[in-house]
């Protein structure tokens, strides 16, 4: 195989990746504030319960709950995702997505577990003087979060949610332990006919997808500028 | 008729007994100044005007409607605080200026000032015509409403700058402003000049002095004395949770007759001597 067919072969595998990376922030994104609502929350079973929720998710391997979140149905004797992909392999002839939508969720709840923890910061980091000035101008609770406090929220997580994100970008990987193709995977696939290259090669996607993304959030934090608090 | 009527207020913190039964009236176009040391009541006297804090007992009336019962409040075991639409009414009657400003970094100053009649505007509107809400005549009254309040502080050239770059002086005069906007019955300042540097405190008590000018109703908490005496037309002297000595400037600066006032209004005195040395 030349360069350019190992770089199509795997461009397969990184189509894969991304879409794995694309859904996980859109899911996990709105899934953690609304987490971080719940664990701030006055009702006490309440937050006591997405507390724990979050200490398991934070304290277990994500590998293990990529297992957790794909086998588990299936001792129950209903594996739903086994299901959903034969399902697709017959209507759709798309292979594993059964699988995909088992590694969409573990990342999903594993990193809205995380990013919960980075609103929360976030939000307890806004001063009081914040929610008495909208008080006393008569807004409701509802206004004063969504325009006074989510935008300086917005302004304040930049910098620990590009680090989640960055980390997301190479946890993908992981999706390779219950066979799902994405980019490594499909690098080790090339091993079997004794091309070790490529896995090296996989490296260089990463570093210009982060780096793609360092610029992103740079531009995101420069156009946040326009304030200091 | 008096426009503000407070009866009875009493307030405790756990075991810390703050307000031991506070009562005052207030008639329109009235300044009223509260001096008093720290940890006397002042401050949370005032967060119980606007409902930041919630007195025990009392009774807050505005314009002869009862807007606070502390023992209805008691014994219908519901309390206000739980009740937000009418809780936002409630403090609507009352504006204020906070030490430390609290304006909106993230909003220009002239969005500062339209936020929160933008947003009651909206709130009546159906879904479809909050969209257009920002090419309504509504919205360009509220625009022309901040303008006007904006020269009132002078600070019209300023409507498209950020707080971060405005002095201490012109923050506290966009919040001033922005309080304003609102139209509050009563404004409620919590030691306006304090958080400020002394060069700038003249601006803001100008400003309060102009808005005395136009009968604007005025509650100020404050440690400038020469500024008391000269602005207000009562004067309430606070210790310990109660009203110590009440009565014209001239009477509480000039004509104590309380221990506490005469040995707190010298205290002053050397203090403002020591500083001119």
């Amino acid at each position: 195989m030349s360069f350019l067919d190992v770089t199509l072969y795997l461009l397969n595998g990184f189509k894969l990746t991304c879409l794995l990376f694309a859904l996980t922030l859109v899911f996990a994104l709105p899934l953690g504030l609304l987490i971080s609502f719940c664990t701030m929350s006055r009702i006490k079973p309440l937050s006591i319960l997405f507390k724990i929720i979050v200490w398991i998710v934070r304290g277990i391997p994500l590998m293990l709950q990529i297992f957790i979140i794909y086998y588990v149905p299936g001792f129950l004797n209903n594996n739903i995702f086994a299901k959903v992909d034969l399902y697709f392999l017959l209507n759709y002839q798309v292979q594993d997505m059964g699988r995909f939508i088992a590694v969409v969720i573990a990342f999903s709840i594993n990193y809205a577990c995380y990013f919960s923890e980075i609103y929360r910061g976030g939000i307890q980091s806004i001063p009081n003087g914040q929610y008495e000035a909208c008080a006393v101008l008569g807004m409701t609770k509802g206004q004063t979060f969504s325009h006074v406090i989510l935008p300086q929220v917005v302004k304040r997580i930049v910098p620990p949610m590009s680090n989640e994100i960055i980390t997301l970008v190479k946890d993908t990987a992981l999706a390779r332990v219950i066979l799902v193709t994405e980019l490594i995977m499909k690098a080790e696939r090339l091993m079997a006919s004794a091309l070790v290259w490529p896995l090296f090669y996989t490296g260089v996607f990463y570093l210009i997808f982060v780096g793609v993304l360092t610029l992103l959030f740079g531009f995101i934090e420069k156009k946040m500028s326009y304030y200091k608090v | 008729m008096a426009i503000l009527e407070v009866r009875g207020i009493k307030k405790s913190f756990g075991d810390t007994n703050v307000l031991k039964g506070i009562d005052f009236s207030l008639e329109k176009g009235e300044v009223l100044a509260i001096i008093g040391s720290s940890g006397s009541g002042k401050t949370t006297l005032l967060r119980c005007l606007n409902f930041l804090e919630f007195a025990d007992e009392g009774t807050i009336a505005v314009n002869d409607e009862v807007l606070y019962d502390g023992a209805a409040e008691k014994v219908a075991k519901k309390k206000l605080k739980h009740n937000d639409g009418m809780l936002r009414k409630k403090r609507l009657h009352f504006g204020l200026v906070f030490q430390n400003f609290n304006l909106f970094p993230h909003k220009s100053v002239i969005d500062n000032l339209m936020l929160a009649p933008v947003l009651q505007a909206k709130s009546e509107l159906s879904f479809i015509e909050r969209w257009r809400f920002e090419k309504s005549r509504a919205y360009a009254a509220i625009r022309e409403k901040a303008l006007a309040t904006l020269s009132r502080v002078g600070l019209a050239e300023k409507k498209n700058n950020y707080p971060c770059e405005l002095s201490g002086g012109q923050q506290q005069r966009v919040a001033i402003a922005r309080a304003l906007v609102m139209n509050p019955d009563i404004l409620c300042f919590d030691e306006p000049t304090s958080a400020l540097d002394p060069e700038l405190t003249g601006e803001v008590l100008k400003v309060i002095r102009e808005l005395k000018d136009t009968d604007t109703t005025m509650i100020v908490v404050t440690h400038e004395m020469e500024f008391a005496s000269d602005v207000a037309d009562k004067v309430i002297y606070m210790a310990d949770g109660v009203i110590e000595e009440a009565g014209t400037p001239e009477e509480v600066f000039r004509h104590p007759k309380s221990e506490k006032t005469k040995a707190f209004l010298s205290s002053r005195k050397t203090a403002a001597g020591g500083k001119d040395e």
